[in-house]
């Protein structure tokens, strides 16, 4: 922060400025006091205050993260369904197939082959920046399908197992028509676990948010934690450490509410 | 106009397995009458829940089921596709399965699950639907229906729910019900209950039903008409009186040894059991199924394939190579 | 049959079908052969590289690989940017993703092992403890914390793997700690019938199988893991540092030449799918082979 050319004497006085030389305990304990009130200190590098700078940032992220899950969802849950209809036939080993191939792929490539093709092959997409939704499709892509598999496999597995429960062949007794029987009756149990799931996945987002957006130059909360990291900006990097904590512990907790509201035998006990 | 709610002639219920084809149900004929109770008795195995599936087409993918005739209340429905038979059941003919604690859907309330079957069929929704739901619930003797109506399975003890199945397999008035071991999975006091209740509904709607069974006791108190199963193969047939007062087969008459008779038994005599185990049906079989295990077994029985034998005049009918003469002179 | 003739027929008819469920999945097969073709190259390097990974020859920079006109097979896989041959990087490339692999997952067992047998075992305010440190351990977003660690203490191999060893432990502590569970409780079970020798048979024949299957599973999970996280974190420039040949730093180090010499980030990006591939079909493999309803 004092620059390289800094002599000793300058280092001391910053040192004293930003309480550096009070033991490390201290130091956190006050930095813990401050949070909780809501003041997460000034960043060394914005020089503006870090809470400020999450909440300018965290939207973006966000929109990329909600637009990530959403994607995966949608192209996860009508798969694994139709993968549970016919086991083993060509559609369900190609959802595995897709399921498998796509836990592999690392996303800092699978980023950059996007980039190539889309881009700068074909001229669909923008490469960087957040001017228009176009400029989030590929980040979406990029984000989601991380996701997609677990969530496949999960709607798959339910499906399979709820087809073959007694009241899904009560359903088909009373005659039923079969979507009826299978996104009324089956799907609707299925997707319990699924909707917990997507809601702990959407929590590993915004860590995979901090390469995606790097690539793609999204100005959201991921970028910002490299920015940070890379420049050793320590308040920004332990606000946005503690900012994300918070939402994941807030997912996991809405995804045991959800898990509880969709089940009625949960919920009224 | 002909009493007949249904006429199966020739079903058979092939189940193509890794070491052969299981042949687990093998020219069975059924017939039931409006107002009729056939009790389908049989051990665990014998091919009678395959049957009903077989005859509602709701047999798992893989089995194959065949069949020379089908009638269902007069009307061909053999060669029925999958949209015409949705919509006959639930509507024309209704099945109520064994378990009922797992056989509602636990996330849809007991009016949701009940209204969608009079939408599905009779295009009722709202308040209409509702009214119907709550009488069919009252009339099966389930109190505070209003309020039931509005509760979810889980909310209901065993005996309640398969007061709502049955309740909700009558909405739609069906000709013919199934019910495959309705009262098993039951308390006993509860057992007789639910018994009462589908004999008084069963008058009440001038119905058909088949209730398949395995316990003589539930024969006795509720059938017209029996057909004992062994092995896939239906080897007596009678009227419910003569079936229990002379049974010819010795299947049968070995079933009838297994249970106490009040004022016939004898207290302290031992129980009779039937010795050996059902023969496994996969690949060809021919000759008698019973004959590993019954005690007038000779040579003969094991050669060819035995026919119903239907003493003309007589309703009672049973697969045997000895007559009737020489069975009774038998015990 | 004497009783030993027999065991040991038992357990040869055990291998036979094991072996034989091996090789009736496809999956399996083809992921153990990738993973141990992987560790043949990474463990042969010296003896298969053609050239030196860090020799630089600036006179021969951006070369493309064979199959491009301009290519020689002098270097199969062309040269980045600072001249070094790209197989050769490529290979010793497999040494490092194995090292961390391997090297974190190893860490992470032996922390998580611990911590979940502990807390299986002593019940109490042990588990409590254990408890609480791995939900707080899942309510941190490994990659921020991963990337502010290294960058205080710097980049390099060693850090990288301590720090994800340090990370990773979760589902280690998590199904230890239920297997440690499951085995008190038949301690219970078996001191309640008090019957001698066959609570260890029980151990032996039916909990730890499901201890051993379960921990191949999650070490292999793990695994590909760290393998993927370092070449992130690599390729963030928060991992392994230059010269290093980790694959991750060679995506990172082509990527600004990627749109004219694609081999750059292809190469080395292909062969980081195919290791995590196949390291997952290997693990899936393992699961359903050893999964109760194929056990006979």
């Amino acid at each position: 922060m004092a620059g390289e050319t800094a002599s000793d004497a300058d280092i001391e006085a910053i040192r004293k400025l930003y309480g550096f030389d009070r033991p490390i305990l201290v130091q956190y304990v006050d930095w813990l006091q401050r949070a909780i009130s809501g003041d997460l200190g000034k960043s060394y590098y914005f020089r503006t205050d870090v809470s400020a700078l999450i909440g300018e940032r965290l939207p973006t992220t966000m929109t990329l993260g909600v637009s990530a899950i959403t994607f995966a969802i949608l192209f996860s849950v009508p798969l694994g369904v139709a993968a549970a209809i016919r086991p083993n036939s060509i559609i369900d080993r190609i959802a595995l197939f897709l399921s498998v191939m796509g836990q592999a792929l690392p996303s800092f490539w699978f980023a950059l082959m996007l980039i190539i093709l889309l881009s700068v092959n074909l001229r669909l997409l923008p490469t960087s920046g957040s001017d228009s939704w176009l400029h989030f499709v590929m980040p979406t892509v990029v984000l989601g399908y991380y996701a997609a598999p677990a969530i496949m496999r999960l709607t798959r597995t339910g499906m399979l197992e709820v087809l073959s429960t007694d009241y899904i062949r009560t359903a088909r007794a009373k005659g039923l028509r079969p979507g009826v029987v299978l996104f009324k009756h089956a799907l609707r149990n299925a997707i319990i676990p699924v909707v917990s799931l997507a809601a702990v996945q959407f929590g590993f987002m915004l860590g995979g948010s901090i390469v995606v957006e790097t690539i793609f130059a999204l100005h959201g909360a991921g970028f910002l934690a490299w920015e940070s990291i890379t420049r050793n900006d320590l308040p920004t990097v332990q606000g946005l450490i503690l900012v994300f904590s918070l939402f994941y512990i807030v997912l996991t907790f809405l995804a045991d509410l959800l898990n509880a509201w969709l089940d009625p035998r949960i919920r009224i006990s | 106009m002909s009493d007949s709610v249904l006429d199966v002639k020739n079903l058979s219920v092939d189940i193509p397995l890794a070491e052969g084809i299981l042949h687990a149900v093998d020219g069975i004929d059924i017939h039931v009458d409006k107002g009729e109770t056939l009790c389908i008795v049989g051990e665990s195995g014998c091919g009678k829940s395959l049957t009903s599936l077989a005859i509602m087409d709701l047999l798992p993918k893989k089995a194959i089921r065949r069949m020379e005739r089908l009638d269902l209340a007069g009307t061909s429905i053999l060669d029925y596709s999958e949209r015409q038979m949705s919509d006959i059941r639930g509507s024309k003919m209704g099945m109520i399965f064994q378990e009922p604690m797992t056989s509602l859907n636990p996330a849809f309330t007991i009016g949701n699950q009940m209204i969608e079957t009079l939408q599905r069929h009779r295009n009722m929704t709202g308040v209409a639907a509702r009214d119907i739901a709550k009488g069919m619930l009252e009339k099966v003797g389930i109190t505070a229906a209003d309020q039931r109506l509005n509760q979810y399975p889980h909310q209901l003890s065993g005996g309640l729910r398969q007061r709502v199945m049955i309740a909700m397999t009558l909405l739609c008035e069906p000709e013919l019900i199934i019910a495959d071991e309705p009262t098993t999975a039951l308390d006993v006091t509860i057992q007789a209950q639910i018994l009462l209740l589908l004999q008084e509904l069963q008058s009440e709607f001038d119905m058909g039903l088949i209730l398949i069974t395995h316990d003589l006791g539930v024969v006795a108190r509720i059938a017209t008409r029996v057909a004992v199963m062994y092995a896939g193969q239906i080897v007596e047939q009678g009227t419910v009186k003569q079936i229990f007062d002379n049974p010819m087969h010795p299947y049968t008459r070995g079933l009838m040894r297994c249970i106490p008779v009040p004022g016939k038994t004898k207290p302290g005599e031992p129980l009779g059991s039937i010795p050996g185990m059902v023969p496994s049906l996969v690949g060809k079989f021919t000759g008698c199924r019973f004959a590993d295990r019954c005690n007038l077994v000779n040579d003969a029985c094991r050669k060819s394939d035995i026919e119903l034998r239907a003493e003309s005049g007589k309703t009672q009918g049973y697969r045997c190579i000895i007559d009737a003469k020489e069975m009774a002179k038998v015990s | 049959m004497p009783a030993t003739d027999e065991v040991k027929l038992d357990d040869a008819l055990k291998l036979g079908s094991l072996t034989k469920k091996i090789k009736g999945h496809q999956g399996m097969v083809i992921g153990s052969v990738i993973v141990f073709t992987v560790i043949a190259i990474a463990l042969l390097a010296p003896l298969l590289a053609p050239h030196d990974p860090y020799q630089q020859d600036l006179m021969k920079r951006l070369l493309p690989p064979v199959w491009d006109s301009r290519g020689s097979w002098e270097h199969i896989f062309g040269t980045d940017h600072l001249g070094r041959d790209y197989l050769s990087r490529l290979i010793y490339g497999a040494r490092i993703s194995l090292l961390i692999g391997i090297g974190a997952a190893i860490i992470s067992g032996l922390i998580g092992t611990i911590m979940g047998v502990m807390a299986g075992y002593f019940g109490g305010r042990v588990d409590m403890v254990v408890t609480f440190l791995i939900t707080v351990r899942l309510s941190m977003p490994v990659v921020l914390v991963a990337l502010a660690v290294v960058a205080i203490v710097g980049g390099s191999l060693q850090v990288v793997i301590t720090v994800l060893g340090l990370l990773l432990w979760d589902r280690f502590a998590v199904v230890m700690r239920s297997s440690t569970l499951q085995v008190r409780s038949m301690d219970y079970v078996a001191a309640a019938q008090a019957v001698g020798c066959s609570v260890s048979r029980v151990l032996m024949t039916e909990v730890m199988p499901n201890v051993v299957n379960n921990l191949i599973v999650i070490t292999t999970i793990e695994i590909a893991h760290a393998i993927i996280l370092e070449a992130a974190l690599s390729f963030l420039g928060l991992g392994v540092q230059p010269p290093l040949p980790s694959w991750g730093l060679m995506v990172s180090e082509g990527k600004d030449m990627m749109l004219f010499e694609p081999w750059l980030i292809t190469i080395p990006g292909v062969a980081l799918f195919l290791l995590v591939l196949a390291i997952n079909l290997m693990g899936d493999g393992v699961r359903d082979i050893t999964a109760p309803e194929n056990r006979n």
